[in-house]
């Protein structure tokens, strides 16, 4: 942007430096690490339902606190189970499991995303015919105008982002937040021009917590994630563009009873969690 | 190529003929070839791969045409950015002693070492609107930084002018430091050794220093969607273009990595032939 503008601004509210590039480089390492090698031992123990072995889960970037509790709980129950969870925006996920990345399940941001992986490497068509082809349904995120703290810009409505001296971060068209950014601005029937494209909800997110734009498009749960380092606001058009997060097991599935199981462990006992994150029940 | 004189030459001069005409030492061969296969095997795969019907007229999109010269004339920016301060940095690291000067070094390398997206984080945390810095040019000159071609600048500079400053304080340290010490002899003053008779000494390594920089620069995405964003037309380079072709059409990215690739390639083999020429 060549053009430049006073601005005032309260001083000392700068967030913490060391978490925030602790963010950006969990970011980067989850989008450049392709998973982890394979599972040696496909979880194939008799005794029971007892799981075993590596169980690589690719999920989209506003799942990351949630997938990691919910992890957690699952290893706790699955003691040999070993989770690894990739996370990084959902297209770059698809195209990185059409490449042949080592992946037992796909949590997407939305519908259109879980398409993109190519039939031979989608989802199961055992488990796809029992669930949906589509996969299965377990979250809905709805989008928020997010602002620092303090709101210097002082924004109350979508409309505000239009106005003159308002620097605006925005999902790029291409990862599935900017599709239904677009959706909400259509709906609003106000232009916006944001200052940048990023490439990941997160990095919105980032651009908003550091203060560097006065507000940004992210998910609900973004927000929450953030917790007082930045401030959410609903807007009505938000409703015309609710994302619905579809989950399912992989083709290429090596480890396909722990990946039932992480599904079920989602849909059954994510609810709670899922809640707590902001996210909605489809 | 086996040469046999017709009558043996003198112990010393054969041996110079042996080891000039014998068989090539397979220990570094293997490994070698290995290492080009290494590095050209994954060009030979974007080269099968792509599309290569749709190239014309993707080169004609001006939204490429766009990044594509914004990323050349970016990279060539933080280059002459890079030389005015690198070159300076790396004769005092060679040619000086000043307390903490290793210290400086290593610092020096660190933007190789991190992450550039932590680079891009960290330069927001100095000179982003609530930066360190950055508070004080906004509130002084009105200046911000972020989200401004400038931002793209100042993140390749920062991941590329390491490379140019460690390639001319190598070649400073492998220059024979007596014609420096000659000219200092007849007189001549600190400033003027260094650009009549350093400068030139040096002037290849400068010239590596400065390619290895502006092809860093070309190639830099991290730190510049961090600290500059991706608009297009002001900070949207081409790795950025690539990337966020990749989310949505992975062929359209393997397109315009190629056609960056190309450009950058001919520049570089044009300037070689120039300089060779010259």
């Amino acid at each position: 942007m060549p053009e430049t503008f006073p601005r005032s601004r309260a001083a000392g509210r700068r967030p913490s430096a060391l978490s925030l590039i602790a963010a950006a480089t969990g970011l980067s390492l989850a989008a450049t690490a392709c998973g982890g090698g394979e599972a040696d031992e496909a979880g194939r123990d008799q005794e029971g339902g007892n799981l075993s072995g590596e169980l690589d889960v690719f999920a989209a970037a506003s799942l990351t606190d949630v997938f990691e509790s919910l992890a957690a709980d699952f290893e706790d129950e699955h003691p040999d189970v070993d989770v690894v969870l990739n996370f990084a925006g959902s297209s770059e996920l698809a195209v990185q499991i059409n490449s042949g990345a080592p992946a037992d399940v796909f949590a997407a941001a939305d519908t259109a995303t879980m398409g993109q992986v190519t039939d031979d490497l989608g989802l199961d068509p055992d488990w796809a015919g029992e669930h949906g082809e589509d996969g299965a349904l377990f979250a809905t995120n709805t989008l928020q105008i997010a602002v620092p703290p303090d709101n210097p810009a002082g924004i109350e409505t979508f409309d505000d982002l239009a106005e003159e001296g308002n620097d605006v971060a925005f999902c790029a068209d291409e990862v599935p937040c900017g599709a239904a950014t677009t959706e909400a601005m259509e709906a609003a029937g106000t232009d916006v021009t944001p200052v940048t494209y990023e490439e990941d909800v997160r990095a919105v997110l980032t651009k908003v917590e550091l203060g560097e734009v006065d507000a940004g498009l992210v998910y609900a749960t973004d927000v929450v994630s953030a917790g007082d380092r930045v401030e959410g606001i609903d807007f009505p058009e938000a409703e015309e563009a609710v994302n619905d997060y579809p989950i399912g097991l992989l083709s290429g599935a090596q480890n396909p009873e722990a990946g039932q199981a992480w599904i079920e462990h989602v849909l059954g006992g994510g609810g709670a969690e899922l809640d707590a994150a902001g996210f909605g029940t489809p | 190529m086996t040469a046999v004189p017709p009558t043996p030459p003198a112990a010393p001069e054969r041996r110079r003929l042996r080891a000039r005409s014998g068989r090539l030492p397979w220990v570094l061969v293997l490994p070698a070839v290995a290492a080009v296969a290494f590095l050209v095997l994954p060009f030979a795969g974007l080269l099968i791969s792509a599309p290569w019907p749709d190239m014309g007229e993707r080169l004609r999109d001006p939204e490429v045409l766009s990044a594509l010269w914004l990323s050349l004339a970016t990279a060539t920016a933080a280059t002459v950015v890079s030389l005015l301060l690198g070159v300076p940095l790396a004769w005092l690291l060679a040619r000086t002693e000043f307390p903490g000067r290793r210290l400086v070094r290593a610092l020096v390398t660190v933007p190789l070492v991190i992450p550039p997206v932590v680079g891009g984080v960290a330069l927001l945390l100095v000179l982003g609107r609530n930066g360190i810095l950055g508070t004080h040019l906004d509130a002084w000159f009105g200046i911000t930084v972020p989200f401004t071609t400038a931002a793209v600048v100042m993140a390749q500079v920062f991941v590329a002018m390491p490379f140019l400053v460690i390639s001319v304080e190598g070649s400073l340290r492998g220059a024979d430091r007596r014609y420096e010490e000659a000219a200092a002899t007849l007189g001549a003053s600190r400033t003027t050794v260094f650009t009549r008779v350093t400068l030139p000494m040096v002037l290849p390594g400068i010239a590596a220093g400065a390619v290895l920089c502006w092809a860093r620069a070309l190639g830099e995405f991290g730190a510049t969607i961090t600290f500059a964003g991706n608009f297009p037309g002001t900070t949207q380079t081409m790795p950025l273009a690539v990337y966020m072709a990749m989310q949505r059409d992975p062929e359209a990215a393997v397109v315009l990595s190629l056609v960056l690739l190309l450009v950058s390639l001919a520049v570089l083999v044009t300037l070689r032939e120039r300089w060779v020429n010259a």
